[in-house]
């Protein structure tokens, strides 16, 4: 996390996706006592993986990073939970720890929320989003389709991005 | 949308919000000075303020509410923050409270006992009671809206710990208005205010706090 906080481009992705089926076996555990459909956990994962991403300069270079994902997971799950209208009484047990025995099984769409919203999001900021997160372009590409600087064009990302945690927080399932 | 391209989306941007303890010092100095504002138009430093000086009871007022506020600050800024261990800074609060409550013993020994009922009730409760929860309004507004840019996750503790904060910086401006100076008079009257305060940020907090 210290590596992609100075911009480590690499070690972000690599942390991202190291983290991913932990989330997921989770959020499936999770839902499965609930009695919720498990479809739902991809949802949440990437939910989740937005809010670490947007709250990343909440976290302490000088914690571990454990305690500080633990937290935000729970948080999201909780609020998931929540906004469903079910009771949560939810703990996740040494999170970090699970790592190893996490099953990664190969189902990363869930319903869609993630896809749903995104085409949703206005005028500049949605243009930018989806050229990177659904045509796969980088900044600079995304720059030259639009005619836009490169800074306007992080600027525009990040803003969507922002735009995106919020949707979820309004948004029903 | 694959959560590959999530991840790869999230990656590209490199855009860092800046760090949450910024923040909140530039949230609280600004709610200080407007609470500052507030309070020299409402009520202003009391005039025998020179002379106050000099005795005890009056800059110990200070002592505690500023413990009250450091021990508030240090709590919302690890409650802002996922994982954080807010423990130790909950344990700060026992040293405003270790401090009045030494005071009021002093002050039950030296004063005798015909004395304390006057003190007690001394002749600022209500404005005490309305003043220090009026001032506390910027403050507190202001570290909720600091602590939105952070992450708290547990939101009706945070709230709370914002209103202790504002609470505690309001209290030191009104202590200096204030001539009701003996321990007896603080520990009833601040406390109540000061609890006022705390309760609704801890109400606030889920409304406002959630992310």
């Amino acid at each position: 996390m210290a590596a992609a906080l100075d911009g480590d481009e690499t070690a972000y992705r690599r942390l991202l996706a190291a983290l991913t089926p932990v989330l997921r076996a989770n959020a499936r555990r999770t839902l499965s006592r609930m009695g919720a459909p498990t479809a739902d956990a991809e949802d949440i994962v990437q939910e989740t993986l937005l809010a670490l991403h947007l709250h990343r300069h909440t976290w302490r270079r000088s914690s571990p990073i454990g305690p500080w994902v633990t937290a935000i997971a729970r948080y999201k799950l909780i609020d998931t939970l929540r906004r469903r209208g079910r009771r949560a009484e939810v703990t996740i047990d040494d999170l970090v720890d699970a790592l190893p025995d996490a099953a990664d099984q190969e189902e990363e769409l869930g319903r869609q929320q993630a896809a749903r919203l995104v085409e949703t999001l206005d005028g500049r900021q949605g243009e930018v989003v989806r050229a990177i997160s659904l045509e796969g372009a980088d900044i600079k590409e995304t720059a030259t389709k639009l005619g836009m600087s490169e800074g306007a064009v992080r600027v525009a990302l990040h803003r969507g991005l922002k735009a995106l945690a919020r949707m979820y927080k309004v948004s029903e399932r | 949308m694959r959560t590959e391209d999530l991840i790869n989306t999230l990656a590209v941007d490199r855009t860092v919000d800046a760090a949450p303890g910024r923040t909140l010092a530039l949230a609280l100095v600004a709610g200080t000075i407007i609470g500052a504002i507030v309070f020299a138009e409402m009520l202003g430093v009391r005039d025998d303020v020179g002379e106050a000086m000099r005795t005890v009871r009056f800059p110990f007022k200070f002592v505690v509410t500023i413990a009250l506020a450091i021990a508030g600050l240090s709590l919302v800024s690890s409650l802002e923050r996922p994982g954080a261990n807010a423990r130790a800074a909950a344990r700060l609060l026992i040293i405003p409270a270790m401090l009045i409550g030494s005071a009021v013993l002093l002050e039950l020994m030296v004063v005798p006992s015909s004395g304390w009922a006057p003190r007690m009730i001394g002749s600022n409760a209500m404005i005490c009671l309305s003043a220090i929860p009026t001032i506390a309004i910027a403050p507190l507004v202001t570290v909720l809206i600091a602590m939105r840019h952070a992450a708290p996750t547990a939101p009706a503790r945070a709230g709370a710990a914002a209103g202790l904060l504002a609470a505690g910086v309001a209290a030191t401006l009104y202590a200096s208005h204030c001539t009701d100076d003996s321990p007896l008079f603080v520990v009833i009257w601040y406390s109540i205010a000061i609890a006022l305060v705390a309760a609704a940020g801890a109400w606030l907090g889920p409304r406002v706090l959630r992310w």
